[in-house]
């Protein structure tokens, strides 16, 4: 017995070392570096300047700023998206011939890095009547719509990100909840069809209760995504105009690359984490009721 | 009479809705493909247009424009290579660690299993600038290994495989181990053959993850040597002249074997996807 537990602790060992390695230290490093106020390539000496750097950052507008769009962005995209994928899997669970195929269309995107699809975006979002999304809108108002920049709108630059982002995600989520769909045993509903039950009748009270945890679990990791946004915006925006598509990855990473301010870089990072940290804990909190009620 | 009628409308207008959507769901897919056949002086023209899209001139210029002015095909070796070596080696040691947690007991496993769950929420962008200056520090920039060994251990796999083993009955397991077989054979032998949609699920989910990741070897590939193809992607989208037909056929062409492997396999995605939403 004694020998398995060794042996069974050999087998985590390679995976809990690089975990360490290459997840823990480099977030102890964060943190650390967080504190203090070291900046690349400047003549002051590094020095341990507390939370000094938080009060900074906290108080930079564009930090703010960026804060405020990921919000916008999750609040926006999460029950979107959710609300979508519910709807695209419904659809795609339906016994109808070459259903499949619409399935396999709405999962495309999904195999399509961000990177491309924001530069395919890039077209569609192209300025003037020759833009896809604005030539297809000019067609469909018979004229009356007047040609639009989004990426560089400040009112339509978030939006346009988010639209491509939710067109991006959406069929990972429809599949992991069709899936959930396709688990619930026939007799539920069998015995909700022998009670009477409508078909919405029955999806109020045995398909979205069947589907609870897996709804929790896809909002949740769709959260998650959402306050990690940075490939669309690196590559589209730049964060512009203005700050209208800035994000905390955003400014971490033109920080610390381009200002050399890698404190502050840290910093932003850290307070990005905790950010995630309390978007999970309120989520567990709010699953467990569920649960528990 | 009324009821198959009411059945025949339902019908069609499930049709209509699920075409609806999946003319969305493709819509950029097919600009994409379209417009990577056209000349370039009109893909903005006609890509705006329905009609446009589907007539005028085709011809594959673009394609071969995109060999003669970037090596794509290092590009698409370097994700390749990339990608796979770190989902090979993924798989085997996320396994391991998944089943270790589910399924034996060694003093202070419950404490490490909750740091490890811990680092999942910890999302990679939080460590993307400390790992660069470990990179910076053992001299990795400008390599493949530093786009391969960083991402092999991932707590989210070891999760997801923690519990799908969980999920196994446990009397299989419990059969070897009367015939004296360690945590080491029954997994190798009773577990891994039994755990295959666990693994197809990690090895969607990773390699997914490996091929469209874009901040880390943005950070730490400044030569073109080890570019995979989505900082490649970005690079060619800015380079000049702007040539949005042959920014498009890039952008096929690296789509093209996730596509293949996709339609190839698809069944094995769905039902690995499947199984990880669940638990």
């Amino acid at each position: 017995m004694r020998k398995n537990s060794i042996i069974a602790v050999f087998m985590a060992l390679p995976a809990l070392t690089g975990l360490t390695l290459f997840v823990a230290v480099p977030f102890l490093i964060a943190v650390f570096l967080s504190f203090t106020n070291l900046r690349l390539g400047s003549p002051l000496p590094t020095e341990w300047v507390g939370h000094q750097q938080f009060v900074r950052i906290l108080s930079d507008e564009s930090v703010l700023r960026a804060i405020l769009n990921n919000v916008v962005f999750a609040v926006s995209v999460v029950p979107i998206q959710t609300a979508l994928a519910l709807g695209l899997a419904l659809l795609a669970n339906q016994r109808l011939r070459g259903v499949t195929l619409f399935r396999t269309a709405f999962f495309m995107p999904v195999v399509f890095p961000m990177s491309l699809v924001a530069v395919v975006w890039s077209l569609i979002y192209a300025p003037g009547v020759d833009g896809a999304l604005n030539g297809l809108l000019h067609q469909m108002t018979l004229g009356a719509w007047a040609a639009k920049d989004f990426l560089h709108d400040p009112a339509l630059a978030l939006p346009a990100i988010i639209l491509m982002s939710i067109w991006q995600g959406v069929g990972l989520q429809m599949l992991i909840l069709l899936a959930g769909i396709q688990s619930i045993p026939d007799h539920l509903y069998e015995a909700a069809s022998i009670d009477g039950a409508t078909a919405w009748k029955q999806f109020w009270h045995v398909t979205l209760p069947q589907l609870r945890n897996t709804l929790i679990t896809t909002v949740f990791i769709t959260t998650i995504l959402a306050f990690r946004l940075f490939d669309q915006i690196y590559i589209l925006t730049q964060g512009g105009p203005n700050n209208a598509t800035t994000t905390i990855m955003f400014e971490a990473v033109t920080s610390t690359f381009r200002r050399q301010q890698v404190a502050r870089g840290a910093a932003i990072t850290v307070v990005f984490f905790l950010m995630v940290l309390g978007i999970t804990m309120v989520q567990r909190r709010l699953s467990q009721e569920v649960v528990d009620a | 009479m009324k009821r198959t009628f009411d059945r025949a409308l339902k019908t069609v207008l499930s049709y209509a809705v699920l075409g609806l959507c999946a003319a969305v769901m493709l819509g950029p897919v097919i600009l994409m493909l379209v417009g990577s056949l056209k000349p370039d002086e009109v893909v903005l023209k006609e890509t705006s247009s329905i009609v446009g899209l589907f007539t005028g001139k085709f011809s594959f210029e673009n394609y071969k424009d995109v060999f003669v002015r970037v090596d794509f095909g290092r590009f698409m070796l370097n994700s390749l290579f990339i990608t796979t070596a770190t989902v090979a080696l993924g798989l085997v040691i996320n396994s391991m660690a998944g089943y270790s947690f589910a399924r034996s007991s060694w003093r202070g496993r419950d404490s490490v299993f909750a740091l490890v769950l811990a680092l999942m929420i910890l999302p990679f962008e939080a460590i993307a600038v400390p790992l660069f200056y470990e990179a910076v520090l053992i001299n990795w920039r400008n390599s493949y290994q530093v786009q391969i060994v960083p991402f092999i251990a991932n707590a989210f796999s070891i999760y997801l495989f923690y519990s799908y083993f969980l999920s196994i009955p446990r009397e299989l397991e419990e059969a070897a181990e009367m015939d004296g077989a360690g945590p080491w054979r029954t997994f190798w032998t009773i577990v891994t053959p039994n755990a295959k949609p666990a693994f197809a699920a990690v090895a969607v989910i990773m390699a997914l993850m490996i091929w469209g990741s874009y901040l880390w070897p943005l950070m730490v590939t400044t030569e073109e040597t080890y570019r995979p193809l989505p900082v490649a992607i970005a690079e060619f989208y800015t380079l000049p002249p702007i040539n949005w037909g042959d920014i498009l056929a890039f952008g096929v062409m690296m789509v093209a074997p996730v596509m293949i492997a996709f339609l190839l396999f698809q069944s094995w995605f769905v039902r690995g996807l499947a199984s990880t939403g669940l638990k």
